[in-house]
C-alpha cells in the first residue's frame, strides 16, 4: 500500500488511541482512567477529522471531552473516596469469563468485518461540502426533524432526572 | 486512501475494550467510562459508513448518539452518587439489593 498523508495521520490517531483506551481499563484510580479517556476522545476526533466528519469532531471536543469528562471529575472530586478503593480488587473467575466474552465478540465482529469489500474509500461527491455544519444541519432539520426536538425532550428529562436523583432527600 | 475495514478494525478494538473494561471493573466510574468507550466506538463506524458511502445521515445518528451519551452520563453519575450518599461506596459488587 501506498503511504500518504492520510495514512501516516491514521495511525498516528489509532495507535493512541487504542493505547489511552486500554488505559482506562487498566487504571485503578479513576482520575487516571478519566484523563486517559479525555486523551482518547482527542484522538477520537482526530480520527473523525480523517472521516471528513467535522462537525462531529467538534462535539467530540466539545461534549466528550468538555461536558461528560468535567462531570466526571467533578464526581469523582465530590465522592473524595479513601485509599481503600485503590486496592487490587478482588477478582472471580466470573470477571475472567466476562473478558473471554468480549474477546469472542471482537472474533464475531471481525468475521463481520472480513466481510465488507476491502477497497479504498471512494471519492465523494462534493467534499468541500460533506460532513460540515451546513450539510449535517440541512439533513438534521429536514430527515431528522422529529428525533432532533426529541432529543431536547431527553435532555430536559435527564437534567431534571439527575437533580432529583442526587438530591439529598428524594 | 485507508480503507473502511481499517476504521471498523479500529471501532472493534475499542468496543471490546470498554466491553472488557465493563465486565472486569468493580468502580462504577470507571464502568461508566467504558460505556462511553463503547458509545465512542459504534459512532465510529456510524462515521465510517457514513464516509465510504457519503451519505450525511451517519453523523445525524453520530449526534443524536453523542446527545444520548451525555443525559446517560448525567442521570448515571446521579445514581452513583445516590448509591455512595446511602451505602458509602461506589463498588458494584456491593450493591444488590434487588437480587436478595
Amino acid at each position: 500500500m501506498q503511504i500518504t498523508a492520510e495514512l501516516v495521520c491514521f495511525w498516528i490517531f489509532a495507535i493512541p488511541l487504542v493505547l489511552t483506551a486500554l488505559g482506562v481499563v487498566v487504571a485503578r484510580s479513576p482520575v487516571y482512567a478519566a484523563m486517559n479517556l479525555v486523551a482518547a476522545f482527542f484522538f477520537m476526533a482526530g480520527i473523525y477529522v480523517l472521516l471528513a466528519a467535522h462537525l462531529i469532531a467538534f462535539m467530540q471536543i466539545l461534549v466528550y471531552a468538555g461536558a461528560v469528562m468535567v462531570l466526571f471529575l467533578f464526581v469523582i472530586m465530590l465522592l473524595s473516596l479513601g485509599d481503600e478503593h485503590l486496592r487490587r480488587e478482588r477478582r472471580s473467575a466470573m470477571q475472567y469469563v466476562g473478558v473471554i466474552g468480549a474477546v469472542s465478540l471482537l472474533a464475531v465482529l471481525a468475521a463481520a468485518i472480513a466481510r465488507v469489500p476491502d477497497k479504498a474509500m471512494g471519492a465523494l461527491a462534493q467534499p468541500e461540502r460533506f460532513g460540515t455544519v451546513k450539510a449535517v444541519g440541512q439533513v438534521l432539520y429536514t430527515e431528522f426533524l422529529l428525533p432532533f426536538e426529541v432529543t431536547s425532550l431527553l435532555l430536559l428529562v435527564a437534567i431534571v432526572g439527575a437533580v432529583v436523583i442526587a438530591k439529598e432527600r428524594i | 486512501m485507508v480503507p473502511v475495514t481499517w476504521y471498523l478494525w479500529l471501532a472493534a478494538l475499542l468496543f471490546t475494550i470498554g466491553l472488557s473494561g465493563v465486565l472486569m471493573k468493580r468502580n462504577a466510574l470507571i464502568v461508566m467510562m467504558s460505556v462511553e468507550l463503547m458509545l465512542n466506538a459504534a459512532n465510529l463506524t456510524f462515521i465510517s459508513f457514513a464516509r465510504q458511502f457519503g451519505d450525511v445521515g451517519g453523523h445525524a445518528i453520530a449526534f443524536f448518539v453523542i446527545a444520548v451519551a451525555a443525559a446517560e452520563a448525567a442521570v448515571g453519575l446521579a445514581v452513583v452518587i445516590a448509591i455512595y450518599r446511602t451505602r458509602g461506596s461506589i463498588n458494584i459488587d456491593e450493591v444488590r439489593a434487588l437480587r436478595e
